[in-house]
């Protein structure tokens, strides 16, 4: 792959920021989109607009069409069995907050447990408080280890018979940790709990396959995958999504409505209540047509080297901590940081100041920030648009920072 | 967009050296606030009697521009009346959100009115601000 052949398929890089070229290096957050998205998003509204599942008409034909197509696309892009598997959502936290709903809420009691990292974003942490406080189950904390990796002998220790749902994030949107899923699935199962897994920063970054992955439930963002905002993913084993009940009820879900009772269309439709997602699940489609043309493995070597590239050199600097793995180990396309006696804050906006957008803040993981120590750390993260250049324009852009500061505070 | 014009040097000073630091006695009214974006804090006391703030002192962690903010708030407002204090907060603001305000009134603060360029950092240089109208709100005030 060619990442200079690939950003020109990216409007967004002819903005100049304050005047100096882009240096995009926010993508954990949400990418960018390639013009291929933004052109089926216009067709779509220009020649298939029309509500799915309910017109006769011609057009109402054609959407329902583009709609299920998008599905059958997820649907094979995560080597889902079928695509009644796909639900579209709103994003990640829609989709996880759908389970602890329509599914822990409903199956958990007084004593079972839930066995999650602290490192998880708030995404896949508050839901599960809530479900706590709303049963009376409890919250099981597995130990980090130094690097924010997780040892497995943790999980068999930690994971009992108790044990009713395991949440765990696929990468971590800090650390750029990669959790061993599978094996930590086969532990649950082991002991008859189910696995949540956050695919956030995974899916858009590595090839997925839910059945090697053997989870029970997938949840992740199209905005983090070159798709829109406003549509995500929620991935369920077939009698689970049987099992589980629906979130919303109205219009669109609904097999037979009685004047006091009424039934459900089957999965996924009886999730996705009111007029769903349409525009958005067809832009994902278009996206996921572009990841499988660049190739998902590809871009997985692509983001982690620049990752890599960027340890190397951040570790290099005075002054400077990197966070997570070390180098040299299994890392996502992601690194944080601190230029120590500077708040990230104020890094970020030096950074900002010549072109270079990182993140800065908590990362929605105040527990994990509280076990590193800080308040807050500065994020770079890598997608396929990114090249090597782009590590060097950070590494000089932090130079300066140190420079500026170093000037002014004497 | 001059990063100088955000980071002036009095700003770097209050930073590094903050004004009023620590804690009053029980008695003083406390508030504690965070800026949930970014994890920025402060925990601001207030002593006040017969509606003048006679001491105040803060506690915090964040960036430079909510320390810096901070600490030339308590400056700026020992001494005076909370109605006072409030005027120059409400000053303070229509600066930072970049609208014509008297800077005479506002001392020293005019050293903030660059953030009115970095609109992603109003929210730090308010903080402390929000803290002291919040103190000022409170029953032991009134």
């Amino acid at each position: 792959m060619n990442p200079l052949e690939i950003r020109k398929d990216f409007p967004i890089f002819q903005e100049i920021i304050n005047g100096h070229p882009l240096v995009y290096l926010d993508s954990a957050a949400t990418s960018q989109k390639p013009r291929q998205v933004l052109e089926v998003l216009q067709r779509y509204y220009e020649r298939e607009n029309s509500n799915v599942h309910r017109g006769v008409h011609t057009l109402g034909t054609r959407a329902t069409e583009a709609y299920e197509n998008a599905r059958e696309k997820v649907a094979r892009f995560i080597h889902a069995p079928s695509a009644n598997q796909v639900v579209f959502t709103r994003g990640t936290t829609e989709s996880i907050n759908m389970i602890a709903y329509g599914y822990a809420r409903l199956k958990l009691k007084q004593g079972d447990e839930i066995v999650l990292p602290p490192s998880e974003h708030h995404s896949n942490l508050i839901p599960w408080q809530q479900v706590a406080r709303a049963t009376g189950a409890r919250l099981k904390y597995l130990p980090l280890q130094g690097d924010g990796t997780i040892r497995l002998e943790d999980v068999e220790a930690a994971v009992t018979s108790d044990t009713k749902i395991v949440a765990i994030a696929h990468v971590s949107n800090v650390l750029g940790t990669i959790n061993p899923v599978r094996d930590i699935a086969d532990i649950a199962h082991r002991n008859g709990s189910i696995i949540v897994v956050d695919g956030a920063q995974s899916v858009p970054h590595m090839p997925v396959d839910v059945q090697e992955l053997d989870c029970d439930f997938l949840a992740f963002s199209g905005h983090k995958m070159l798709g829109p905002t406003g549509v995500g993913v929620l991935y369920g084993k077939k009698s689970l999504l049987e099992e589980m009940e629906p979130t919303y009820f109205g219009g669109e879900m609904i097999d037979v409505v009685e004047l006091h009772e009424s039934t459900w269309k089957e999965a996924p439709w009886k999730f996705e209540g009111g007029t769903p997602i349409i525009a958005g699940a067809i832009g994902l489609g278009a996206a996921i047509d572009y990841l499988n043309r660049i190739g998902m493995a590809e871009i997985a070597e692509h983001d982690a080297h620049l990752a890599a590239l960027a340890v190397d050199r951040l570790s290099k600097m005075d002054g400077i901590s990197v966070y997570g793995p070390a180098a040299g180990q299994p890392r996502s396309g992601l690194v944080t940081f601190n230029l120590d006696g500077v708040h990230p804050h104020d890094v970020a906006t030096v950074l900002d100041s010549v072109g270079v957008a990182v993140r800065a803040g908590h990362h929605c993981a105040q527990p994990l920030m509280r076990l590193l120590g800080v308040g807050s750390t500065a994020r770079a993260s890598f997608y396929l648009y990114n090249t090597e250049d782009d590590v060097e324009a950070l590494a000089q852009a932090l130079e300066q920072a140190k420079e500026f500061f170093g000037y002014a505070i004497g | 967009m001059q990063l100088d014009e955000l980071y002036r040097q009095v700003i770097m000073d209050h930073y590094q050296n903050p004004r009023n630091q620590g804690r009053l006695s029980d008695e003083a009214i406390s508030v504690d606030l965070r800026n949930p974006s970014c994890g920025d804090e402060i925990s601001l006391q207030m002593m006040v009697e017969n509606g003048v703030v006679k001491d105040v002192r803060f506690k915090g962690s964040g960036c430079s521009i909510s320390m810096a903010s901070a600490s030339m708030m308590t400056d700026a407002i020992k001494g005076k009346t909370i109605a006072e204090a409030l005027e120059l907060s409400r000053e303070f603001r229509e600066m930072v959100k970049g609208n014509e305000v008297d800077l005479d009134q506002l001392g020293e603060l005019e050293s903030l009115q660059g953030v009115s360029k970095f609109p992603a950092r109003i929210k730090c240089a308010t903080l402390a601000w929000q803290a002291l109208e919040r103190a000022a709100d409170t029953d032991a005030v009134h």
